[in-house]
């Protein structure tokens, strides 16, 4: 590779001209605003429904709230943003098309399971630094009730949650990305991602998604570091996005095993976001929304405040569905990694 | 938490998963290394749970079924009623939003009641409301409760056979 090129390695960019943040909004529901980060969020709404009369619905308007936020936060009105990237759990992207419809800009609705986040900022960025737009957004969400209605079982269903399961966030996040600095701007850019790759383990339980993401994670941490010859300590914090206890672990053990002990800097939105003991919920948090409003909410004020200066953020997905579970399909899991750094 | 597991189980460890080059046989040795870190919940500590909680259930149900028959009710009779009782209250409980909890605790032991089956058709019906009275209620209705009426009859009708042939036999 020229030393001028933005490609390192297969999977990793380094941007000519690194986007700035210009706005972010995290909106969350009351059970995330009781957990340790319930200061953070731009918006704690305690009715479940978010005044609306469907799970999905509700979803949809927290979508609408967080691109709403995030805009007037970054001092821009919708018809500024060139381009909006957005997903989310349900089917068919339906949170995500009835959410932004009222904004009217541009979409590319994308999946990656929870790691939607960290895939759409990827893709806002790039377009941002290919000179494809001036301004980007992008966002998602996840509901506990719409994910336990699509995925589970009706809420009102009496069963026994494993230890390895984790807890749908309510939530959604929102980040609106600049190719030049504005007033609103906070001194944070995006500095580059690396794009992961479709891993499979084998593991067939989908209560236990942690040990299912694990390697997905593992292996974009060693493409960032081993593609920018780096060492972990050049991060404040390698954050992934809804691994758990239990693909904290695995995957602080994998990387050890490939060399690098990246336990000084490891975080996990998933285990930030909920306190297992006070609210039940066992491994961690997880859905689209866990690393969405951890990542507006928290991690970016952290960098906003220069607590941290550089941060690996990688949210992680798990990629089943109802029909690929029943047909005996293993759940293969995806990360995405980007680059936060302040200037 | 996970070395002391692997010390004690003497599972795979990550090495050997990462390093095995035939992929079939590392998702094998992943999953049993996954097995190895996972905590489970205690089996004997959930059989007494269950034990417990399916044990209360089922002494209320006799309660209602003694306080029938002494409003001279005949024994069948009173235990339809004494059904229809149960009935009731699991499906209060579960717009109440207590049912799930009891499950939580209880497992199978409040499962496997009359009350437990109730929850999984009332669940659904809640979830689903949404939806519409067909495509919603209509359709979603028996998702939880289905198989088990699909299975409870099937498997009757097997037993039924069992026992024609075993008459015609005349072991019976």
């Amino acid at each position: 590779m020229s030393k001028t090129s933005k490609m390192h390695g297969k999977q990793t960019l380094l941007f000519a001209n690194p986007p700035y943040v210009l706005g972010y909004a995290a909106i969350a529901g009351k059970k995330e605003g009781e957990g340790p980060l319930g200061s953070y969020f731009d918006l704690v709404n305690d009715d479940p429904f978010f005044g609306t009369k469907t799970w999905e619905e509700a979803e949809s308007t927290m979508q609408t709230l967080a691109c709403e936020y995030a805009l007037k936060k970054a001092g821009l009105e919708s018809k500024d943003i060139r381009y909006l990237f957005g997903g989310d759990l349900l089917g068919q992207l339906i949170a995500t098309s009835f959410g932004i419809m009222s904004l009217q800009i541009p979409m590319f609705g994308i999946y990656g399971a929870c790691s939607t986040m960290g895939e759409g900022i990827s893709l806002a960025a790039m377009t941002i630094d290919g000179g494809f737009a001036e301004k980007t957004m992008a966002v998602t969400s996840s509901h506990f009730a719409s994910a336990e209605k699509q995925f589970r079982f009706p809420l009102g269903y009496g069963n026994q949650r494993p230890y390895a399961a984790t807890w749908t966030v309510t939530g959604s996040g929102a980040m609106v990305l600049g190719k030049t600095k504005t007033e609103n701007a906070i001194d944070v850019v995006v500095k580059g991602i690396t794009t992961g790759k479709v891993m499979d383990y084998g593991i067939k339980d989908s209560m236990n998604m942690g040990a299912c993401m694990a390697p997905a994670a593992a292996d974009v941490i060693y493409a960032n570091l081993t593609e920018l010859k780096r060492s972990p300590d050049y991060y404040d914090k390698i954050i992934t996005g809804d691994l758990g206890t239990i693909g904290r672990d695995i995957t602080i053990d994998i990387m050890k095993q490939k060399g690098f002990d990246i336990s000084e800097q490891y975080m996990d939105c998933g285990i930030e976001v909920f306190d297992p003991t006070e609210q039940d919920t066992h491994a961690g948090g997880s859905g689209c929304g866990c690393s969405g409003i951890t990542l507006n909410g928290y991690i970016i004020e952290m960098l906003r405040r220069k607590t941290w200066n550089r941060v690996l953020f990688i949210p992680t997905g798990a990629l089943l569905s109802p029909t690929s579970f029943n047909e005996g399909q293993s759940v293969p899991g995806v990360a995405h990694g980007v680059i936060f750094e302040t200037v | 938490m996970s070395k002391n597991n692997q010390t004690n189980n003497k599972g795979p460890d990550i090495g050997e998963v990462i390093n095995e080059k035939d992929s079939k046989l590392r998702d094998q040795k992943y999953n049993e290394y996954v097995k190895n870190i996972t905590p489970t919940h205690n089996c004997f500590l959930n059989c007494l749970k269950a034990f417990l909680v399916g044990g209360i259930i089922c002494t209320i149900g006799q309660a209602f079924l003694n306080l029938y028959m002494n409003f001279g009710l005949e024994q069948e009779t009173a235990a339809a009623c004494n059904s229809i009782t149960l009935i009731g209250i699991s499906i209060i409980l579960t717009g109440l939003n207590i049912y799930p909890s009891i499950t939580k605790y209880g497992g199978a032991g409040a499962v496997v009641p009359i009350t437990g089956f109730a929850n999984g058709v009332v669940a659904p019906a809640m979830e689903y409301k949404t939806e519409g009275q067909v495509f919603g209620i209509g359709c979603k209705l028996f998702i939880i409760a289905g198989p088990v009426i699909l299975y409870g009859i099937f498997s009757s009708w097997v037993l039924g056979w069992i026992y024609y042939i075993l008459k015609l036999l005349k072991v019976v």
